[in-house]
């Protein structure tokens, strides 16, 4: 079997990837290993209704609520409410990731690439060095396809970075260990996304309540991996359930690892682009990364095809993918990933303190920037080391 | 050795992210340990569920 490119993986950002090469005319293999694109998930599903409107029409099954802003909660129980347009990235919808992503995968069939389920990459073919595909496994029988690009789209378990040379292995500290559990609960607000606080709660990350519809919401957590333990995320959990939601049914268990290392230092190698999870392009500070792997995948599509009618495929024929990434993601993540290697040291105290001197103004018109600017003119002594990315 | 409790293992692949030798990988809901495993013991703690464990 012979191809343009071949997608490793079937998630956001694999399937954009091969929809935007398809339809820039390249024969396009998307493998999946699973059976089914989409499930099991690991994934709190909320994402910014702007950013996603720009890249795809979505389906009104996709998404199974909207919501009007974010209320942040401190350990001590103080909150603030953000409006959803000012929240950045991980409020507004709230997704059906299984139907979801086999929506993508549908465009991307539709655009004309070929999605192969229950298919499995083992490894890189060379010839003389240079790759010239992929050994998977396809339901349960080998299989080599041939193709000098690989786009590998495949999570945070990735493999596709390690067999072309990019160490992809997180740092504990550099991961979180999520748990979530689908809940009916009749103290759901069905409005709002809340984000719960505090170092009993979520060591060094936070805990949410994504809203699903009538009653129904996403509640999980995720804790810095490096302060985790053999099954500290789900014992969190089931505490969190015990006291915010003691009368909450769990309807459904989902589990992840989620990147939060600030920007890789190459999502490239020769013949290999990685996009996604499997290129840190989460964000560090949210842990948000469905639209940050869609925007790669379109943007490592587009590049694929360019590199392949130039015919230049080593790592300096696709650095075009590399340059704008960085530029149109990149940035953020790094600087969120300050923002993150600050906030993972605070205390109950000190996230008492700006949760509170916040309480008291009206931060409902403002976004995320005007919002940082006042917690640093009532914190400058706790947020002094932030100055230079809040001024 | 490490071994997999497969009755609590959610198939999440956070374990294959950290592993430093590269010796894990999930095939859908199976996770494989292969000879390359060091017992460092990482994937037990970044695990969710607490289904890996180092045994002496």
């Amino acid at each position: 079997m012979k191809c343009d490119l071949i997608v490793v993986g079937a998630g956001p950002g694999g399937s954009m990837a091969a929809k935007a090469a398809a339809e820039a005319g390249l024969n396009v293999i998307m493998l999946e290993k699973r059976q089914e694109i989409g499930d099991p998930v690991r994934c709190a599903e909320g994402v910014s209704k702007r950013t996603l409107c720009r890249m795809v029409k979505p389906e009104p099954e996709w998404i199974a609520s909207e919501v009007k802003g974010a209320r942040i909660y401190a350990p001590d129980g103080t909150s603030i409410v953000m409006s959803e347009d000012k929240s950045g990235d991980e409020v507004g919808y709230v997704l059906e990731r299984k139907v979801f992503d086999r929506g993508l995968a549908m465009l991307a069939a539709q655009a004309g690439a070929k999605v192969m389920v229950k298919t499995r990459a083992k490894g890189l073919l060379r010839k003389n060095g240079a790759i010239c595909g992929v050994s998977a496994l396809r339901i349960g029988e080998p299989l080599d396809i041939e193709a000098s690009l690989i786009i590998g789209a495949d999570g945070v378990e990735s493999k596709v970075g390690r067999w072309a040379g990019i160490d992809t292995t997180l740092r504990l500290a550099d991961i979180e260990s999520c748990a979530q559990f689908l809940v009916h609960d009749a103290s759901i607000d069905e409005d709002y996304t809340e984000f719960f606080l505090g170092n009993s709660i979520a060591p060094s990350g936070y805990a949410w309540s994504f809203p699903k519809g009538e009653k129904l919401a996403n509640i999980g957590l995720g804790i810095q991996g490096s302060r985790s333990k053999p099954g500290e995320a789900v014992r969190l959990l089931h505490q969190l359930m015990k006291t915010r939601f003691p009368n909450g049914r769990i309807v459904e268990m989902v589990v992840g690892g989620d990147p939060c290392s600030g920007p890789i230092e190459t999502a490239t190698a020769d013949g290999v682009m990685l996009v996604g999870d499997a290129a840190h392009q989460t964000d560090p500070l949210t842990g948000g990364g469905i639209l940050n792997a869609m925007q790669a995948g379109v943007m490592a599509g587009e590049v694929a095809a360019k590199a392949i009618s130039a015919g230049d495929l080593s790592r300096q024929g696709l650095a075009e993918y590399e340059t704008r990434w960085r530029e149109k993601i990149g940035k953020t993540i790094a600087r969120s990933f300050k923002f993150k290697e600050f906030f993972v040291k605070l205390t109950d105290k000190d996230i008492n303190q700006l949760v509170g001197s916040l309480a008291k103004e009206d931060i409902s018109k403002m976004d995320l920037q005007g919002m940082l600017r006042v917690l640093f003119r009532f914190n400058p002594k706790l947020l002094w080391e932030l100055k230079s990315l809040i001024i | 050795m490490l071994t997999v409790n497969r009755y609590k293992c959610c198939y999440c692949g956070a374990c294959v992210g950290v592993c430093p030798t590269c010796a894990l990988e999930l095939v859908e809901t199976w996770l494989e340990v292969s000879a390359e495993c060091k017992e460092c013991g990482l994937c037990t703690k970044i695990c969710p569920v607490g289904a890996l464990e180092v045994n002496a």
